[in-house]
């Protein structure tokens, strides 16, 4: 009975969630371009690129949220699949720079210039091309989640083994990143973007833009992980989380399900990093850093593992939280916070703080439905 | 290629697993016909749950050969999944069920089915597959629990929720690690006529420590001591075997 009561509350949750954002995507960049500075009602466009960066967090919690909270697959990795979406979002931002660049050179972004480069590497081939690109957002961190995933799971690599070796592979790309030589600009990465699709990153209209499909890529991604978490595969996949080899005995190929969850969810990770990367206007490896696929964990944890409107709720928090945080004067004590936030929520809130509500009205209901019949019994006597 | 032309349903011969230097298994030969009902029994460390493991496919045997089906598939070359597709259920010592799950979504996961991902994401209910899930939740008696999630149920329901799980996915051979193990007289009892219901259509293999249950079983009985085969017949032809009793009530 608990169970029937989280389905139907969840069915409403995802419904006020659905308005919510869309209230949001609505009028953050309403009152941005529709009020004048000064007034009491307008956005600047600082914040409304600041909300699209949390918007872009949501989206990689949502993608941990899948494969964790309802697989139980604890990826510390996922920054890696985040920067990578990035980075081919950047590349293409960076062919767009053409003559506009402080070396003026029409093929070669400045960095490759500096470098004394003569030709552009194979792999910068065709992301000039919008499509192109886009194509890439998804098709490389998909394809490295599924190599990635093809071995570590056929091996039956599970727990904690699979949170280590996920940070080793975002720790090797970091690292491969850094290099000059690796032909993505090195430690500075890739900035100094000028347009996309045409239009000037920097003006209040494409940034306004640029949020409303962060926030649409954020409905489309929840809506995909609500449709897979109620289905059977949604079943399975929690079978998996909570009895792995039963599922297996079953007759279920528990390596597939995992790869095809964990796939997807790379690629939702990449499009984030690619809506991320002309909002913030820079990619560099530092987003590879190990400690930015923990913090993404923590967002779910804090927010509540295996329900996804808990992972977008986590995400924001924390980022907002962070935001005021380091902008203060205990800026430095930020990493502390951030443990003891992790440590606090595991000990005292281990449902997470939508998790937590949810049980707590699950039991409530359940008491209401037990004392009813007491409550005949009484009128009948 | 003799054990090619054997009529058993399981045949194994010979089977040796040694798990660092500790012979589970040692020289270990058993048939099973099909239709039978067979309980194994034999005191802790006999061998009973790595027999199963060879069987399922969880643990390779060093030596000897396992077969399924007259010798139709060599179970010692698949892994799990593969032999649960052939038929062969398995119901653990410890009732496993997903905890998180109702009770009739256990069954529908349970039941028989196309299990690749393709064909779950795509999965539409039909009647008929209700009809089938509520024909096994009479058969284990938690038609009253069907919403409840299985975590809630007491470790008896949990017990008959697994075997119900096993029977969704109609399998040839039903092997049932320990049962009635932490159920009451009654549950016991129960157990027997359940099991002996399900017996009416397929081949069961049970292995179990409590000898009243056993009895009650009224079945070929077959003794494991030290990962060998020591006697074999009614309960009374072993219960009255020196050796089986020098092994169970020590010299």
């Amino acid at each position: 009975m608990i169970s029937a009561a989280l389905i139907r509350s969840l069915d409403r949750n995802a419904t006020i969630f659905l308005a919510i954002l869309a209230a949001v995507t609505f009028l953050v960049p309403f009152c941005n371009l529709v009020f004048p500075p000064g007034s009491m009602l307008h956005v600047p466009t600082y914040l409304v690129s600041l909300f699209g960066k949390y918007v872009c967090y949501a989206l990689v919690a949502l993608s941990i949220d899948l494969v964790w909270g309802y697989c139980g697959i604890l990826s510390l990795g996922h920054g890696a699949f985040f920067a990578l979406g990035g980075y081919a979002m950047g590349m293409y931002l960076m062919r767009q720079i053409g003559t506009r660049g402080v070396y003026a050179d029409p093929i070669l972004p400045d960095f490759m210039v500096f470098l004394n480069w003569k030709e552009l590497p194979i792999f910068w081939y065709g992301f000039q091309n919008f499509a192109y690109a886009s194509a890439m957002v998804l098709l490389v961190p998909g394809v490295l989640a599924f190599v990635f995933g093809w071995f570590a799971f056929r091996s039956r690599v599970t727990g904690v083994y699979l949170s280590i070796i996920t940070q080793a592979m975002t720790y090797a790309l970091l690292l491969g990143f850094f290099r000059n030589n690796f032909g993505f600009g090195g430690n500075n990465g890739l900035t100094d973007f000028k347009d996309i699709l045409g239009f000037n990153v920097q003006s209040a209209g494409t940034r306004a833009a640029l949020f409303v499909v962060s926030c649409i890529a954020l409905a489309l991604g929840f809506l995909i992980c609500r449709a897979l978490v109620t289905s059977k595969f949604g079943k399975v996949l929690v079978a998996i989380r909570d009895a792995e080899s039963r599922t297996r005995f079953l007759g279920y190929r528990v390596e597939s399900y995992k790869l095809f969850v964990f796939t997807l969810s790379a690629c939702m990770a990449g499009v984030a990093g690619a809506l991320y990367v002309p909002q913030v206007g820079i990619i560099n490896p530092s987003e590879f850093a190990p400690a930015n696929s923990i913090e993404a964990v923590i967002w779910v944890a804090v927010g509540g593992r295996g329900t996804l409107t808990g992972a977008v709720i986590g995400a924001i928090l924390v980022n907002y939280a962070k935001t005021t945080f380091t902008s203060g004067p205990l800026a430095p004590y930020w990493l502390f916070v951030l443990g003891g936030l992790f440590v606090g929520v595991t000990l005292l809130l281990p449902r997470g703080i939508v998790g937590t509500y949810r049980h707590w009205k699950a039991e409530r209901e359940e008491k209401k439905k037990a004392q009813a019949p007491a409550g005949v019994g009484h009128a009948a006597e | 290629m003799d054990m090619r032309t054997t009529s058993s349903l399981l045949y194994l011969d010979g089977i040796t697993v040694s798990f660092d230097g500790f012979k589970a298994l040692n020289d270990l030969s058993l048939t099973v016909e099909p239709g039978e009902m067979r309980a194994i029994i034999g005191p802790n460390g006999a061998g009973k749950t790595t027999m199963m493991d060879v069987v399922t496919g969880r643990t390779r045997p060093d030596n000897g050969d396992v077969y399924f089906q007259g010798g139709e598939h060599d179970l010692a070359k698949l892994d799990e999944t593969e032999i649960a597709e052939l038929g062969i259920g398995r119901k653990f010592q410890k009732p496993t069920v997903f905890d998180m799950h109702t009770v009739e979504d256990n069954l529908l996961l349970a039941l028989k089915n196309d299990r690749r991902v393709r064909s779950t994401l795509l999965w539409r209910g039909s009647a008929e597959q209700n009809a089938r899930i509520n024909a096994l939740l009479d058969t284990i008696r938690l038609n009253p629990q069907r919403d409840r999630v299985a975590g809630s149920l007491s470790h008896g329901q949990k017990q008959w929720l697994e075997i119900g799980m096993l029977l969704a996915q109609e399998p040839k051979l039903l092997l049932v690690d320990e049962p009635v193990a932490g159920m009451t007289d009654v549950e016991t009892r129960q157990t027997v006529e359940l099991l002996k219901e399900i017996n009416r259509d397929r081949t069961v293999v049970v292995v179990e420590h409590d000898m009243a249950f056993v009895r009650d079983l009224d079945v070929k009985v077959t003794v494991l001591h030290e990962g060998a085969v020591i006697a074999e017949g009614s309960i009374d032809q072993v219960s009255s075997n020196e050796r089986v009793i020098e092994v169970y009530l020590g010299r």
